[in-house]
C-alpha cells in the first residue's frame, strides 16, 4: 500500500518537475518585448501627437492608459476613441475631460506665405515634419500629412499660421444615416 | 432561333414593373445644342481630369479641353465648338447634390469638328496603340460606374480573360438606353465588341441580353452574322443586368469576395462603351454624346435621347414635354439604384443612363420606416446571398466591424431587400451608411499609422542628431583639453629656459603698452594746457624712451616666437625672420642706450634741483 502511494506521489512530483520546466522553458522563448497592451491603444489613438492630453506624445498616453490612467484626455479622438478604448479595457466610457480640450472637426495648418519670415521655428515644433522650408525661406504645410495638432501656431513669431477646419467636399462625401423609424420618432415625441 | 447557351441562375432576385415600353415607341432622337454645356472634370472613376483650356478659348468639337496627367482617369472633350465661358465650381450630377470642378462651355451653333483620324484597320496597329487610342477618345465605362476602359481592358498578364461578356441585360426598370442603341447600332455594338475582342483574344465572347428585348435580339443576331459571338438570351429578373450576376448566369461562376472578374478570367463591357469604343476608332471621334432615357408620367414625349455630355438636364427635360406641374419627384438612373435630384442645373455626363421625371403616384414619397418584423424576404431576395437583416442592425447601431465581417462589401446596393420589404425600411440606405463610414475610419486609420510612422521617424532623428551633437562636443572638450596641456608643457619649457615668451605675457605688454600711450596723452594734453617747466619736458622724453624700449622688446619676442615657429616648421621665411630679429635686436639696443642716456641726463639735471 505504501509503495502504491509512493508511486503515485513520486510519478505526481515527476509530472510536476516536467510541466513546470516546460512551463519555464516557454515563458523564456517565447517571451514578449514590451506591454502588447499599449500597442493596441496606441494604435486606437488618433496619432495627432498634439500633446493636448498632457504627455509628450500618442505613445506616451497609450503607456499611461495601460497603467490605469485616465481614457478620457484626448480630444483630437473625442467619444469614439473613449468608446473603443473603454471596449478594449473594459471599464465604463467617461465623458471626454473638457480639462484637456474640446472635440473639434479635423483642421490642417495653413501658412500664409507671403508673411512668413522663414524663421523654422513651426518646423521645430511640427511632431509629424509635416512643415517644409528653409532658414528664410517661404515655409509650407503639407497639407495631407498634417494632424491638425495646433503646436506650430504658437511659436509663430508673426502669427501667419492658421487653423483650417477640413470643409467636407464631394469626394469626401459619404452618405449619412437613414432618419429614425417612426416609432422612435412617436416615443421621443410624447 | 433559341438560344443553344447553357444558362446558369443567381439566388434571389426580384420582379418589379418594368415601365420600358414607353420610351421605347419612338427611335432615339438627337436632343441638339443647349445654350450652355456643364462639363465635369470627373466624369469617371479616378483623379479628376485638369483643365488644358482657359477661358475665353475657342474649341472645336471634339477637341480635348481636359486631360489626366498623373492617376487614373480619362480625358474630357468639348461637345460641340464653341468658347470656354468659365471654369469653376458647378452642381454635378451626384447623391451628395454638391458641386465640383467644371468648364463651361457656350457654343457658337456651328458645331465644327476638329481634325479627326480614324483608323480603318485597327489590326494592323499594336494593341497598345488602340488602347492608346481608347484612352484619348476619353472612354470610360458607360454602365454606370464610369471606370476607364483603357485600363479594363488591359488586365494584369497573369489575369488572361477567356470570357469577354457584353452586358445587354439592362435589368432595370424604366431604362431602355442600351436597348434603343442594340436595335438601332447593333453594327456599332458588334464592331466595338470586336475591337475590345481584337485586344483580349478572349476564347469565348458572348452578349447577354434579356428576353425582354426582342427587337434588340434580332437586330444583334443580324449584326453578328459571321462572327463567333455568341447571344445569350437570358430570363428577365432584376438584377441580372448586375455584373456579378450576369457572369453567374452566363458562366455559372462567382466572382470571389473582393475580387475582380478578371480574377476567374471574365470581363464585362457595357453596350453604350462598344459603342463608344466603335466611335473611337472607326471615327476618330471622342465621347461628346451618350443615349439617354427620359421617362416617366410627367414627360409628355418620353423617349431616348442622344445627348452631348454637358446638356443641363433641364434642356433635355424640356425636349422630352416636361410638365411641371405633375412632376414631383426626378430620379436621376433608374428607380432601384438612382438618386433624388435636387436640381435641374446639373449636367448629363458620360455614365447618366436615364431621367425619371415622375408624378407623385408614380413614385410615391417612401412610407415611414417601421420597426424590422424579422420576415426574412430580404434575404430571400438578395442576389449576392448576404444576411440584410444582420446588416442592417448592426449597421444601424454603428456595429461597423461586425456588418463588415458579414461581408458588407460584397453588397451591390441593388434594392432588391428595400423593395420587398413589408416595413419599408431603407435598408441600401443604412448599407451605404455604413460602407461610407468604414471607408472614413479606415482612411482616418491609414492616416494615423503614417502620422505615427512619421513622428517616430523624427524621434529617431532627433535623438540621433542629440547623440551626433554630444559627440563632437566631447571631441572638441578633449582637443582643447589637449591644447591647453600642449601650451602648459611649453610654458613650461619655456620658463627653464629664462625666455618669458609667453602670449599672456605679450598681451599684458600691449595693455601697458596701451595705457602708456593713454597716459602719454594725456600728459601731452596737460603740457599745452600748462606751460611746461623744465622737468615736466624732460619727463614725457624718458616715458616715450621707456614705451619705445619696451615696445621694441616685445616686438622682439614676438618675432623670435616667430622665427623660432617656423624654424620648426621648417618654412622658407626663416632667413627673412632672421633679418627681422636682428635689425629689431639693434633697434632694442639703440632705444636701451637711448634710455640709458635720458636716465642719466636727468639724474643730471634733477640733483642741482634736489639742492636747490
Amino acid at each position: 500500500m505504501w509503495t502504491g502511494i509512493l508511486i503515485a506521489v513520486l510519478v505526481l512530483l515527476g509530472l510536476a518537475l516536467a510541466f513546470g520546466a516546460l512551463l519555464g522553458f516557454a515563458s523564456e522563448r517565447f517571451r514578449v518585448e514590451g506591454n502588447p497592451l499599449v500597442e493596441q491603444i496606441d494604435a486606437m489613438l488618433p496619432q495627432t501627437q498634439c500633446g493636448q492630453c498632457g504627455f509628450p506624445g500618442c505613445r506616451p498616453y497609450a503607456e499611461s492608459i495601460a497603467e490605469g490612467g485616465a481614457i478620457n484626455k484626448c480630444p483630437p479622438g473625442g467619444e469614439s476613441t473613449i468608446k473603443a478604448l473603454a471596449d478594449l479595457l473594459d471599464v465604463d466610457p467617461q465623458p471626454l475631460d473638457a480639462e484637456h480640450g474640446v472635440e473639434q472637426a479635423r483642421r490642417v495648418a495653413v501658412i500664409r506665405e507671403d508673411e512668413c519670415i522663414g524663421c523654422t521655428k513651426c518646423i521645430q515644433a511640427c511632431p509629424v515634419d509635416a512643415i517644409l522650408g528653409a532658414a528664410k525661406h517661404m515655409h509650407t504645410v503639407i497639407e495631407s500629412e498634417c494632424t491638425g495638432c495646433d503646436l506650430c501656431v504658437e511659436p509663430c513669431p508673426v502669427d501667419c499660421i492658421d487653423m483650417i477646419t477640413i470643409e467636407p467636399d464631394i469626394r469626401g462625401w459619404t452618405w449619412s444615416q437613414p432618419r429614425i423609424i417612426t416609432t422612435d420618432k412617436q416615443e421621443a415625441n410624447s | 432561333m433559341p438560344s443553344t447557351i447553357k444558362l446558369w441562375d443567381f439566388s434571389g432576385g426580384i420582379h418589379p414593373a418594368e415601365n420600358k415600353q414607353v420610351s421605347t415607341r419612338r427611335p432615339i432622337q438627337t436632343a441638339g445644342i443647349p445654350g450652355q454645356l456643364v462639363l465635369p472634370l470627373q466624369q469617371h472613376i479616378g483623379e479628376p481630369a485638369e483643365p488644358v483650356v482657359a477661358v475665353g478659348d475657342v474649341v472645336l468639337k471634339g477637341q480635348k479641353i481636359a486631360d489626366v496627367s498623373h492617376g487614373m482617369g480619362v480625358p474630357v472633350h468639348a461637345p460641340t465648338s464653341g468658347v470656354i465661358e468659365s471654369i469653376g465650381d458647378y452642381p454635378v450630377p451626384h447623391p451628395s447634390g454638391m458641386t465640383d470642378q467644371c468648364i463651361v462651355l457656350k457654343p457658337d451653333g456651328k458645331d465644327e469638328w476638329c481634325e479627326r483620324f480614324p483608323i480603318s484597320d485597327y489590326r494592323t496597329l499594336e494593341r497598345n496603340q488602340v488602347l492608346g487610342v481608347i484612352h484619348s477618345a476619353g472612354v470610360a465605362g458607360m454602365g454606370g460606374a464610369g471606370f476607364p476602359t483603357d485600363i479594363k481592358l488591359k488586365p494584369p498578364r497573369d489575369r488572361k480573360v477567356d470570357t469577354l461578356i457584353l452586358n445587354g441585360a439592362e435589368c432595370e426598370p424604366y431604362i431602355t438606353a442600351d436597348d434603343m442603341t442594340m436595335r438601332e447600332r447593333a453594327d456599332k455594338v458588334v464592331a466595338g465588341l470586336k475591337i475590345m475582342a481584337w485586344i483580349l483574344r478572349p476564347e469565348r465572347c458572348v452578349i447577354g441580353i434579356e428576353d425582354n428585348k426582342p427587337e434588340a435580339i434580332a437586330a444583334l443576331r443580324e449584326a453578328i452574322q459571321g462572327t463567333q459571338i455568341e447571344i445569350a438570351v437570358i430570363p428577365t429578373k432584376y438584377p441580372s443586368g448586375g455584373e456579378k450576376q450576369l457572369i453567374q448566369v452566363l458562366t455559372g461562376m462567382e466572382v470571389p469576395s473582393g475580387g475582380i472578374p478578371a480574377d476567374i478570367g471574365v470581363m464585362c463591357q457595357n453596350v453604350g462603351t462598344a459603342v463608344a469604343v466603335s466611335d473611337a476608332v472607326f471615327e476618330g471621334s471622342p465621347l461628346i454624346s451618350r443615349v439617354v432615357t427620359v421617362s416617366g408620367e410627367a414627360a409628355e414625349s418620353p423617349g431616348n435621347f442622344e445627348v452631348l455630355l454637358g446638356t443641363p438636364i433641364a434642356y433635355l427635360l424640356e425636349q422630352a414635354g416636361l410638365q411641371q406641374d405633375r412632376v414631383s419627384r426626378l430620379v436621376l438612373g433608374g428607380p432601384m439604384m438612382g438618386y433624388t435630384l435636387n436640381t435641374t442645373a446639373v449636367p448629363v455626363i458620360k455614365t447618366s443612363n436615364c431621367i425619371i421625371a415622375a408624378t407623385a403616384s408614380e413614385l410615391p414619397a417612401p412610407p415611414p420606416e417601421q420597426a424590422c418584423i424579422r420576415c426574412g424576404q430580404c434575404a430571400e431576395v438578395c442576389p449576392m446571398e448576404l444576411l440584410p437583416q444582420q446588416l442592417f442592425w448592426h449597421s444601424k447601431a454603428a456595429e461597423f466591424e461586425k456588418a463588415e465581417h458579414l461581408n458588407l462589401f460584397d453588397c451591390i446596393e441593388c434594392g432588391a431587400c428595400s423593395y420587398v420589404c413589408p416595413s419599408s425600411i431603407p435598408l441600401v440606405q443604412y448599407y451605404r451608411y455604413a460602407k461610407g463610414e468604414i471607408r472614413v475610419q479606415r482612411a482616418e486609420q491609414l492616416k494615423a499609422d503614417r502620422a505615427r510612422e512619421r513622428f517616430e521617424a523624427r524621434q529617431q532623428r532627433l535623438e540621433r542628431e542629440q547623440q551626433e551633437k554630444e559627440l563632437r562636443r566631447k571631441e572638441r572638450a578633449k582637443a582643447a583639453a589637449e591644447a591647453q596641456a600642449l601650451k602648459k608643457a611649453e610654458a613650461e619649457q619655456s620658463a627653464a629656459s629664462g625666455e618669458a615668451v609667453d602670449e599672456r605675457a605679450a598681451k599684458s605688454a600691449l595693455v601697458e603698452q596701451a595705457l602708456a600711450r593713454k597716459k602719454a596723452s594725456a600728459e601731452a594734453s596737460n603740457a599745452k594746457a600748462a606751460p611746461p617747466s623744465e622737468a615736466e619736458q624732460e619727463a614725457p622724453d624718458l616715458d616715450a624712451l621707456e614705451k619705445q624700449f619696451s615696445q621694441a622688446q616685445s616686438k622682439l619676442e614676438t618675432m623670435q616666437a616667430m622665427l623660432e615657429d617656423a624654424k620648426a616648421q621648417q618654412a622658407d621665411n626663416v632667413d627673412k625672420l632672421e633679418r627681422a630679429v636682428a635689425k629689431n635686436h639693434d633697434r632694442v639696443k639703440r632705444a636701451e642706450e637711448a634710455l640709458a642716456d635720458a636716465r642719466k641726463t636727468l639724474a643730471a639735471q634733477t640733483e642741482p634741483q634736489s639742492i636747490k
